[in-house]
């Protein structure tokens, strides 16, 4: 009978570790980060019908990078758990806080305990019902680590760069078309141009009735790009 | 509460019912035999017209030959294109009503899209099939469904039945106690394309008239400035008729009842 090798816990976790983040690197990157009115997400994302960013609840919204089939189920699991606090308690109980923290112990369950680690890095974002007070954005990463960003958050991709440059340029009460320039500038860095063609966007936007949600849709990004 | 889970083939995919019986969250059984004594809402009526679709009710609630609640709200926004409006056990039916818009907003977001207008019908259909125990017992719930079908482009109604039962009507509908009033003023000034103001103006007389007929039926409650409630939903989504409107068109109602008696 032959015995399995010893792998000591710190290499065990390491290679997980170094697994998923090859499996997010490949993706392209996303942004979010706060304009006037809310939170604005803007994805590279070459698909027009398969989403990054998506609709979770009525002032919150979700975004994935990674393997699309993982952070589909966890889109769909989110929606799911607010849902259901929403019809058994009241809409005003549903918050991105508690999502963001049910969000990181399926991930840091799935990294330590799952046969694989889930390939992918998620946001959560939330808008306040004030301007200024209770825009929330939570990164959580595929180990279940949560980090809670005051302006601008990425996802993916060459990620270190793009929050330098996000840092960098990031104004406080920019317009919606601005906003969306400089996060697609910012995804793009010096070399290399992303056009309205390779971006998703959508917003959280106060004052938008309940549902605070919107996708731009193709003619209205360029519109932006194009003014 | 921990986020719900499933494994493929065993999730329960854009049902929210259904998720809702996956976590046990749902009531249990009524007590054996007719149940009495509880609020039962009432009469609303639901038009076609030139633009889309009209809905009416009225705002009382009756246990029995008492009032019960004077400012009910029957007629309810179910999404942003469609409508529905209640008759029956009131409690079951706010309910239902609450369930059916979750499903809507869930189906929309899960799948990306939102469901057609008939597939909206459809889902109301099995939830009052779903409430038949509780009508053989006394707490029917007769909904009235509406909306505007952007794939059609016209306003559509449907009617049900206690089992569920589902019908497509041409231009108007009505239920609850009242309905037979209601329901005969409107299929009497019934013309097809009538425009917005003449569709306000069937459906705010047809409730004005159920209420003279019918004790449990509320006429406009000038008193506490009260109203029935009054939609319209068309291509640019629901829109509710607002108070200052309906209390001009009752004003006049009135008006034109108290002509020809003499005092």
């Amino acid at each position: 009978m032959s015995m399995p090798f010893y792998v000591a816990p710190e290499q065990a976790m390491k290679d997980r570790a170094d697994f998923a983040r090859k499996g997010i690197a490949r993706g392209r990157a996303l942004v979010a980060l706060r304009w006037r009115d809310g939170v604005v997400i803007v994805a590279e994302n070459p698909s027009q019908s398969l989403r990054k960013v998506s609709e979770i609840y009525d002032r919150i919204a979700f975004a994935g990078v990674g393997k699309y089939n993982e952070f589909d189920q966890l889109r769909v699991a989110g929606i799911r758990a607010a849902e259901l606090t929403g019809y058994q308690y009241s809409r005003d109980d549903v918050d991105a806080r508690s999502l963001a923290n049910d969000y990181a112990q399926l991930l840091g369950n799935a990294f330590t305990h799952g046969m694989k680690p889930m390939e992918v890095e998620i946001l959560v974002a939330e808008v306040g019902l004030e301007p200024g007070v209770g825009d929330q954005i939570f990164h959580i990463m595929y180990d279940g680590t949560v980090v809670d960003h005051a302006d601008t958050c990425v996802l993916g991709g060459d990620s270190e760069a793009i929050a330098a440059r996000l840092a960098e340029g990031f104004t406080d009460g920019a317009d919606l078309a601005s906003a969306v320039k400089f996060g697609a500038k910012a995804i793009a860095g010096a070399d290399r141009v992303v056009g309205p063609n390779d971006l998703e966007v959508a917003v959280l936007e106060r004052g938008n009735g309940r549902r605070c949600f919107r996708r731009l849709d193709a003619d209205e990004v360029t519109g932006i790009f194009e003014k | 509460m921990a986020m719900p889970v499933f494994g493929v083939g065993d999730d329960p995919g854009t049902d929210f019912p259904r998720l809702l019986a996956r976590i046990g969250a749902v009531p249990g059984p009524l007590p054996a035999g007719p149940i009495q004594g509880v609020p039962h809402a009432t009469t609303c009526v639901a038009l076609r017209y030139s633009d889309g679709v009209v809905m009416a009710g009225d705002r009382r609630a009756t246990s029995g030959h008492l009032i019960s609640h004077r400012s009910m709200e029957k007629v309810v926004q179910a999404d942003r294109f469609s409508g529905v409006a209640i008759a029956g056990a009131a409690g079951p039916a706010v309910e239902m009503i609450r369930l059916f818009q979750v499903q809507l907003e869930y189906y929309e977001k899960v799948q990306g899209t939102a469901l057609s207008l008939e597939g909206k019908a459809n889902q109301l259909s099995a939830m009052v099939r779903a409430n038949l125990p509780a009508a053989m017992q006394g707490l029917g719930v007769v909904p009235i469904f509406a909306g505007f079908d952007n794939r059609r482009g016209v306003g559509r109604l449907w009617d049900y039945d206690m089992l569920g039962g589902r019908y497509e009507e041409r231009e108007f509908v009505a239920t609850g106690s009242g309905s037979l009033h209601a329901g005969t003023v409107v299929k009497v000034g019934f013309r097809p394309g009538l425009d917005r103001s003449a569709a306000i103006e069937l459906a705010a007389r047809a409730l004005w008239e159920a209420a003279e007929a019918d004790s449990a039926t509320g006429g406009p409650d000038m008193i506490r400035g009260i109203y029935p409630i009054l939609a319209t939903i068309t291509a640019d989504g629901w829109s509710t008729v607002g108070d200052a409107e309906l209390a001009e068109r009752y004003r006049d109602i009135i008006a034109s009842a108290g002509e020809g008696i003499e005092r």
